[in-house]
């Protein structure tokens, strides 16, 4: 295929030429980011989470008599196991992605303090007896909390609780110590240090900021008696079949406000919960399929436009090359390369922008590098888009008959 | 001349209609697009409490000791003897101490299931520092602020689920465990954003109940909870003599000669704290911010909406480029017509001004639709689950500056082509005719 005449032709057209490369190339640009957005919000949503999502419901108990939550919290267990269908209950301080975080600091030497810069940032689970069977916890090394580790732990006036053993997610185990066993390892934020017993695999913080990031699986988990937890155990936890769910979380919220009738119950079960913390996300995902959508239309309706255009310009110019023995595919392929060539141009410039933009946002934004492989991607969908919308007016060139030659247009 | 330009107009873009409907589209959709999200953005910037701003001022002192290296600005919150200090002195016109705390309420009377809400904790000038508007009776006295007076006011919202929208002064409320009298019921109140607390980028609502800060103390004690600390508290139940930040403090100051020497007051305050050994940290670490200042400084606008808004003038853009290219498809197609015009004597000019109507007219018709579409991407905003949903509407200055921003935008891609069109050299096509 001869391309000189093509350049000839578009050096004639510099302006409408000039615009449509920079469409693409903006198009190319905004597409390429954008899609990257949309996949690291989709692996956000789809986090790992090992604890039995569907088969969790969660009532939360607030506002009770602090002074009385040794003898309620075993009493509302009871009351909650004699629900028909329900195989395990617990009480714990928080759920993962309930937006209810505690955070605190540990380091790994006896001396290291809260505001060390050396220490780590790590999300605080109380748990009371049994939570490793509500939740669904999957234990990998070590073993769960024993009886006497939960009746011996207590709040006192600290923050922390009184008991000297924790059980933590295995990035965590890695993180701190890499290569070794985390089993029999010590946390410490004198005066209080916590002894590792267990690690169970990776369960997601209460809350994490915008962006996942290595830190989201940073979670620890304390035994904590009912009689010493101070209000903190409200999330009660009733794992059961995922079709009794939606019955057991009702009658449990039932029981649970009939027990205590000066409290405020609030009953979700676990996939909403998830559900609604990344309800931001999800939206903001749709929002840019939408953007992507919409921009890749316009951009084809403008090289659909512009292209007619052309091709009813040059009408008797193709009536002279069919006169003179072009077949239709020549022409068609005329139409078809003048598109690739102008796309080619575009999307150069725009995988050039689009790399500027992703470094741009980087800086600004909480954003990661793009890999590499988005700019070919985004180029070649911006190809296929260029040949796609050029097909129905190159095919409309390729039908001009002859004849067209011998008359004036 | 223009009436019949229009005219001209509207023939030429009833011949083509497919094309005339595809400009149009591509600019509607870009105005829609971009209107929706500097929407969004311009009312999240906005200023929450207009004709008041200037003088409202949100002293930060830096507390922490030992000072951290990597820590620059002090953070948004004071430690509970510091903003006492500060508050005692009476250095401002008015001033407010704050913080919040979550609760358990409820109004015995009623019968009605307990609810758990956010508490306000604040002194009495807190009402007329940010005009605060009241339904029903008023805000306490700085009397009652002294006395630890156990006496409320409660929200709009409140008032309505407890007692029916109707006048509930002098009724009591039980917050945790005491039992406190409603002296002041607000009328719907929201600032966007929340300015006066430390969380930024707060679009929720405002706390239910207000009560008096040396009450509240006493009222909540156990569940108020700390910003952050540098030291590990003793008693978790005791903030006011632990390393946490957790009190906000608000001056009102009615001049700018106020202002400046209410900062030197606090810069002395800082450094005479340093010199005894408590602040690590003196007069460097001193910030004192107007409310627009303080919520720049902190970030506004969140950056999903930054990020939106962008990305829509990058389409905006697209949506140019596509415009400009189809008006000169268009103009130019028509050379043959303009040779013949500019033969029987038409100026340039007035090719020109008649492609710049064409393309007006175009840009009309855009911006029509534009808005239509911002109508519907607002209330696609206000579906979303963020809390400033509820502020996605059009106002009258926005609505202006999408039609400005319709037209401006069509006779900008309309210039390019009709300076083209004007341009055709009338022999050529009258030869080709």
């Amino acid at each position: 295929m001869e391309i000189r005449p093509i350049f000839a032709s578009l050096r004639k057209h510099r302006i409408p030429a000039c615009l449509i490369v920079l469409e693409i190339a903006l198009a190319c640009a905004v597409l390429c980011n954008a899609v990257f957005m949309i996949s690291q919000r989709v692996s956000d949503i789809h986090l790992g989470n090992a604890i039995d999502e569907q088969g969790i419901a969660t009532v939360v108990l607030r506002g009770t008599d602090d002074n009385l939550v040794g003898s309620d919290i075993p009493r509302n267990l009871a009351a909650l196991r004699g629900i028909a269908g329900v195989n395990a209950v617990a009480v714990t301080s928080t759920l993962p992605l309930s937006h209810n975080n505690w955070g605190w600091s540990f380091g790994l030497d006896p001396d290291a303090t809260i505001s060390d810069q050396k220490s780590h940032n790590v999300s605080l689970y109380f748990v009371g007896e049994g939570a490793d069977q509500a939740l669904g916890l999957r234990l990998l090394q070590g073993r769960f909390f024993n009886g006497d580790e939960y009746a011996g732990s207590k709040f006192d006036t600290a923050p922390l609780p009184e008991t000297h053993v924790v059980v933590v997610t295995q990035s965590l185990a890695k993180k701190l110590w890499p290569g070794q066993s985390a089993l029999g390892k010590t946390l410490y934020s004198m005066p209080h240090y916590y002894t590792v017993v267990g690690v169970v695999a990776d369960v997601l913080r209460p809350a994490f900021g915008n962006q996942a990031g290595p830190y989201i699986y940073d979670s620890t988990y304390y035994p904590l008696s009912a009689g010493g937890s101070k209000g903190v155990l409200a999330y009660y936890v009733i794992r059961s079949a995922p079709q009794d769910r939606e019955r057991i979380m009702r009658e449990a919220e039932q029981k649970l406000a009939d027990l205590n009738p000066g409290a405020v119950t609030k009953a979700q079960t676990y996939s909403d919960i998830r559900e609604k913390y990344f309800a931001d996300m999800s939206s903001m995902a749709w929002m840019l399929v939408l953007v992507c959508v919409v921009m890749l239309a316009v951009t084809a309706f403008g090289i659909v436009g512009l292209t007619s255009f052309w091709v009813g310009q040059r009408r008797r110019q193709i009536g002279i090359r069919r006169a003179v023995g072009a077949t239709r595919g020549h022409i068609m392929q005329y139409f078809q390369t003048e598109n690739l060539l102008l796309t080619s141009v575009g999307v150069a410039i725009g995988m050039g922008l689009a790399f500027g933009i992703n470094i741009y946002l980087m800086q600004h934004y909480e954003m990661s590098r793009m890999p590499w492989y988005y700019l070919p991607g985004g180029a070649l969908s911006l190809w296929l888009l260029g040949q796609a919308s050029v097909f129905g007016p190159a095919q409309k060139a390729a039908s001009v008959p002859p004849v067209v030659a011998t008359r004036s247009v | 001349m223009f009436a019949y330009y229009l005219d001209l107009a509207l023939r030429s873009l009833k011949r083509n209609k497919v094309l005339t409907a595809l400009m149009v589209l591509a600019i509607a959709v870009g105005i829609g697009a971009s209107m929706t999200t500097l929407t969004v953005v311009h009312l999240l910037s906005g200023d929450p409490i207009p004709g008041k701003s200037g003088v409202l001022f949100f002293p930060q002192v830096d507390p922490e000791n030992p000072a951290r290296a990597d820590h620059t600005e002090p953070y948004p919150a004071m430690d509970y003897r510091s903003a006492t200090d500060l508050w005692n002195a009476h250095r401002a016109d008015r001033q407010a101490l704050v913080t919040s705390s979550p609760v358990k309420v409820r109004a015995p009377e009623t019968g009605r299931p307990p609810l758990i809400l956010s508490m306000l904790s604040t002194t009495t000038d807190f009402f007329p520092m940010f005009e605060v508007p009241f339904q029903y009776g008023a805000g306490w006295s700085a009397q009652d602020d002294a006395n630890h007076a156990r006496v409320a006011v409660i929200s709009a919202d409140l008032n309505a689920k407890l007692f029916g929208g109707a006048n509930s002064v002098g009724r009591s409320l039980r917050v945790r465990d005491t039992d406190v009298r409603i002296v002041g019921v607000l009328k719907p109140w929201r600032p966007t954003p929340l300015f006066y607390d430390p969380w930024s980028q707060n679009f929720s609502k405002t706390e239910d109940v207000f009560v008096p800060f040396t009450s509240s103390m006493e009222i909540n004690e156990g569940n108020f909870q700390a910003y952050t600390c540098w030291h590990v508290p003793d008693d978790t139940h005791h903030l006011q003599n632990s390393d946490c930040v957790w009190v906000w403090l608000w001056a009102e100051l009615d001049s700018p000669a106020k202002a400046s020497s209410y900062a030197r007051f606090v810069a002395d305050y800082a450094e005479q704290q340093k010199a005894m050994g408590r602040f690590a940290i003196g007069k460097e670490h001193v910030r004192v911010r107007d409310v627009m200042t303080m919520l720049t400084a902190r970030g506004m606008v969140p950056d999903d909406v930054r990020l939106q808004a962008w990305l829509a003038s990058a389409f905006l853009a697209i949506c140019l480029f596509n415009a400009v290219g189809l008006l000169l498809a268009k103009f130019l197609r028509r050379s043959g017509e303009i040779g013949v015009r500019r033969a029987l004597g038409a100026s340039r000019r007035a090719i020109f001004s008649q492609c710049l109507v064409e393309a007006g007219v175009i840009g009309l018709l855009g911006g029509f639709f534009g808005w239509l579409l911002t109508l519907t991407g607002l209330w696609l905003v206000r579906q979303q689950p963020v809390d400033y949903a509820h502020l996605a509407h059009v106002d009258t200055a926005m609505f202006l500056t999408t039609f400005v921003t319709a037209v401006a935008t069509s006779l900008l891609a309309g210039l390019i082509p009709a300076l083209r069109a004007s341009r055709v050299v009338p022999a050529w096509q009258l030869k080709a005719l």
